[in-house]
C-alpha cells in the first residue's frame, strides 16, 4: 500500500536518478523537512533543545562523517574524538581571531582544517589495514588530545586550560555564548545537519562513493579494475574528517560553550560515535540518523524512567545504561549486523505489500 | 659515574618492569586471537572485572547490593565475613570460567564465520556490558586490592646501587614480583600449548578451524578453554595492576595500551607480545625522561606507544614476529 512504485513514471533522466525515486518516500522526506524546519523552531524550548535536539543533530553529523569512513570506505577509525577536538579548537581560534566574521564561515573553515588533519592521519592507511589501522587512528586520538592540552597557544593561554565560546552571531542573530535563543541554535545546527546529509548522500551515490565502496569490498580487486586507492582512501578521510570537524565545532561552540579537551573529546566519544553507526547501520545515511537518535535518547529515557519515576540513584542508572548499550550492541550484531537501517528497509518492503502480502 | 646515566639506567629498568605488565595484558589478547581470530577488546575490562570480583569476594561484599537496595529499599552491603586471599582467587577463577562459558554460549556461538571487524565490535559491546555489570555488582568506588604482595622500594637494590653509583635506584618490590609472575605465567602457557593434549588441540584450531573439526577437536570446548585462560591471565594482570594503582576504571584502559604492544609484536606471537611489551615499556619511559619531560611539557606516555606503533607499522605492516601477510583476490 505504501512505498509502491506503481504509477510513478519517470520521463526525464534527472527524474530517474533522484534520491527518493518513490513518490511516497519523497513526500515523507518533504514532510520531515517541513516539520523540522517550519514547525519545531516555534514550539521548542531550552530543555528540548539542550537535552535532545542539539546533541542529536550534532552527533548525526559526526555519525555521517564516520559512516563515510567506516561504512562506505571500510577504514576503521577510533580517532573521531580527536578529530572533533580539531574542529572545536580550529573554530575557537577562528572565533577569537576574527570576531566579525559570520559563524557559518568559521564552522565550515573548522571543518576544512579538520579535513587536512584527517588526510595527514589517513596517510598510513595506504600501508596499514584493518585492526592495525584502528590502532593508528588511536595514535591520532591520543596525540591530538595531548597536543591541545599541552600547547597553550590553542587555548589562548587561559589559566584553566579550557576554551570558552565568546558571543558570536550570524546575520545579527546570536549563535554562541550564554544569551542565545533556543530556536536560533537549533536552526543553526539543523542547517549544517541537512547540508551534511545532502552532501554525503550525493557523494556516496556518485563515482566517488562507488570508489569508496569498491575499496571497502575488496581493495586489491578495486585497484585492479582501476580505482586509485590513494585517491579513494584519502578523499574518504578528508570528507569524513570534514563532517566530524563540523560536528566538533558545533559541539563546542553552540552546544557546550566551554570545553576541556580530555573530558569532552576523549576516547569514549570516539566509541560513542562508532556505536551510533553500528547500531544505526554501517553504510547508510539514514542509519547515521537512527543511531544518533537512539544513543541520544536512550540515556535520557533511562534517566527519566530510572531517576524521575523509580527514584533510583543516578550512578545505578548510569551503570545500567552501560549494560544496556553494551548488550544492545551485541544483540544487534547477532540479530541484524546491518543495524536499524536494515530494519527500516525490511519494514518498507513489508509496507509495500501490506495488507495483502501475496 | 655521571648522574644522568644512572638516572637513565633507572628509568630503563622501570620501563622494563612496566613493559612486563603491558606484555601480561597483551598475552591475553594473543591467546584468544590465535585460537579464534577474535580480537578481544574486552581483555582490559576483564582484568578490571576480575580484580573487582576478587576484592568483592575477599571482603564479603553482597553482589548487586546497590541495585537490590535501590529496588527493595533494603540496607545490605556485606555478608560479614572475610575470605582468605587464596580461596578468593580460586573462586574468582571459577567466576572467570563461568564468564568464558557465557561469552561463548551467548555471544560468539552466534557469530561464527562473521567478519573479524564484526567480532571486534562485538567485543567492544561486551566490554561495555561487563564494565556496567561489574559496577552494578561491586560498586564503582576505587578499591585497594591487597592480596599480600610485597610493596614499596626494594632496599637491597637501593643499597647495592648506591654502593656502585653513589645513587640508589628506586625499584618497587611489586614490579619485581610482577615480572617474576609474568615470566612464570608465560613459561607455563608456552609449555601448556606445546606439550599437553589440549594445548595441541588449541594450536590445531588456531591453524585451521575446519581441519581441526574434521579430526575431532571440539571447537566449542577449545574456545571456552581459551576464554578461560584469557580470563585467568586477566585476573593475574588485574591483581598486579590493582595492587599497583588501585582497582578503578582506568584499569580497563590498559587494554588500549596493549594494542600497540600487539602491533609491534605481531598478533599471533607469544614471544612477540613479550618483546613488544618491553620495547613499549622502555621506549615510553625513556622518551618521557629524555625528550618528553624536558622539551615537550610531559605526559607523552599517553601517545608515544601509538605513535611508535604507527611509524613501525608503516615499514613493517605485520609487526616484528607476525606471519607475513599475503593477499589474494
Amino acid at each position: 500500500m505504501f512505498y509502491r512504485e506503481a504509477g510513478d513514471f519517470s520521463t526525464t533522466y534527472p527524474q530517474d536518478s533522484q534520491t527518493f525515486p518513490i513518490k511516497f518516500d519523497r513526500w515523507r522526506y518533504y514532510a520531515v523537512l517541513f516539520i523540522a524546519v517550519v514547525i519545531i523552531p516555534f514550539v521548542i524550548n531550552d530543555y528540548w533543545v539542550n537535552s535532545i535536539f542539539m546533541p542529536f543533530l550534532i552527533y548525526a553529523i559526526a555519525a555521517i562523517g564516520l559512516n563515510i569512513l567506516v561504512g562506505y570506505c571500510g577504514q576503521v577509525s577510533l580517532g573521531t574524538g580527536g578529530f572533533m577536538a580539531v574542529g572545536a579548537y580550529a573554530c575557537y581560534k577562528l572565533m577569537t581571531g576574527f570576531p566579525e566574521v559570520s559563524m557559518f564561515i568559521h564552522v565550515l573553515l573548522a571543518g576544512g582544517i579538520t579535513a587536512m588533519v584527517g588526510v595527514l592521519f589517513g596517510l598510513p592507511s595506504l600501508r596499514i589495514k584493518g585492526f592495525y589501522l584502528a590502532v593508528a587512528t588511536l595514535a591520532a586520538q591520543f596525540f591530538l588530545v595531548w597536543l591541545f592540552n599541552k600547547v597553550s597557544w590553542f587555548y589562548n593561554y587561559s589559566a584553566s586550560g579550557q576554551i570558552n565560546a565568546p558571543e558570536r552571531d550570524t546575520f545579527g542573530i546570536l549563535i554562541t555564548g550564554p544569551n542565545t535563543e533556543a530556536w536560533a541554535t537549533y536552526m543553526f545546527c539543523l542547517i549544517f545537519t541537512i547540508f551534511s546529509a545532502v552532501v554525503a548522500r550525493n557523494l556516496t551515490r556518485g563515482s566517488v562513493g562507488r570508489q569508496w565502496m569498491a575499496i571497502r569490498d575488496m581493495d586489491i580487486a578495486a585497484e585492479i579494475i582501476g580505482v586509485n586507492p590513494l585517491k579513494a582512501k584519502l578523499t574518504a578521510f578528508a570528507v569524513s574528517s570534514f563532517f566530524v570537524g563540523i560536528s566538533g565545532a558545533l559541539f563546542f561552540a553552540v552546544y557546550l560553550g566551554a570545553v576541556e579537551v580530555g573530558e569532552a573529546f576523549g576516547i569514549t566519544k570516539s566509541f560513542l560515535v562508532l556505536f551510533m553507526i553500528i547500531i544505526g547501520g554501517l553504510g547508510s545515511i539514514f542509519g547515521s540518523f537512527a543511531g544518533a537518535a537512539f544513543l541520544v535518547l536512550l540515556p535520557v529515557a533511562l534517566k527519566v524512567i530510572g531517576v524521575d519515576w523509580l527514584g533510583w540513584p543516578t550512578d545505578i542508572v548510569a551503570h545500567l545504561n552501560l549494560v544496556i548499550v553494551g548488550g544492545l550492541i551485541v544483540v544487534f550484531l547477532i540479530a541484524e549486523p546491518h543495524g536499524l537501517a536494515q530494519l527500516w528497509r525490511v519494514a518498507k518492503e513489508k509496507l509495500r505489500l501490506w495488507p495483502f502480502p501475496h | 659515574m655521571p648522574e644522568q646515566l644512572a638516572f637513565t639506567i633507572e628509568v630503563f629498568l622501570n620501563g622494563l618492569m612496566a613493559g612486563v605488565l603491558y606484555a601480561l595484558v597483551a598475552l591475553g589478547f594473543v591467546l584468544i586471537y590465535k585460537a579464534s581470530g577474535i580480537f578481544n577488546f574486552a581483555q582490559g575490562v576483564m582484568a578490571l572485572f576480575a580484580a573487582m570480583t576478587l576484592y568483592g569476594i575477599m571482603n564479603g561484599q553482597v553482589p548487586f547490593a546497590h541495585l537490590i537496595n535501590a529496588i527493595f529499599g533494603t540496607e545490605i552491603h556485606y555478608f560479614g565475613w572475610n575470605v582468605p586471599a587464596l580461596a578468593a582467587i580460586l573462586l574468582t577463577i571459577g567466576v572467570m570460567i563461568l564468564l568464558a562459558w557465557m561469552v561463548q554460549r551467548f555471544i560468539f556461538r552466534y557469530l561464527v564465520g562473521q567478519e573479524p571487524i564484526i567480532l571486534f565490535m562485538a567485543t567492544i559491546g561486551l566490554a561495555y556490558f561487563l564494565e556496567g555489570v561489574g559496577d552494578l555488582m561491586w560498586g564503582s568506588d576505587i578499591k585497594t586490592l591487597d592480596v599480600g604482595l610485597p610493596q614499596g622500594i626494594n632496599e637491597t637494590i637501593d643499597e647495592t646501587t648506591f654502593g656502585w653509583f653513589g645513587y640508589g635506584f628506586f625499584i618497587d618490590n611489586l614490579d619485581i614480583v610482577a615480572s617474576i609472575v609474568a615470566i612464570i605465567l608465560v613459561a607455563a602457557l608456552v609449555m601448556f600449548a606445546q606439550y599437553t593434549k589440549q594445548g595441541r588441540a588449541m594450536r590445531a584450531v588456531a591453524d585451521d578451524h575446519q581441519a581441526a573439526l574434521s579430526v575431532g577437536v571440539s571447537l566449542n570446548f577449545i574456545w571456552i578453554l581459551v576464554w578461560s585462560l584469557a580470563g585467568f591471565v586477566a585476573l593475574v594482570a588485574g591483581i598486579m595492576w590493582g595492587a599497583k594503582s588501585g582497582v578503578q576504571f582506568s584499569l580497563s584502559l590498559i587494554a588500549l595500551k596493549a594494542l600497540p604492544v600487539l602491533m609491534l609484536g605481531g598478533f599471533t606471537s607469544i614471544p612477540g607480545a613479550i618483546v613488544g611489551g618491553l620495547i613499549i615499556g622502555v621506549g615510553e619511559k625513556l622518551f618521557e625522561f629524555l625528550i618528553g619531560a624536558p622539551y615537550l611539557g610531559g605526559a607523552t606516555e599517553n601517545w608515544f606507544a601509538y605513535m611508535l606503533a604507527l611509524l613501525f607499522l608503516v615499514f613493517r605492516p605485520q609487526g616484528l614476529f607476525g606471519e607475513k601477510i599475503i593477499e589474494r583476490v
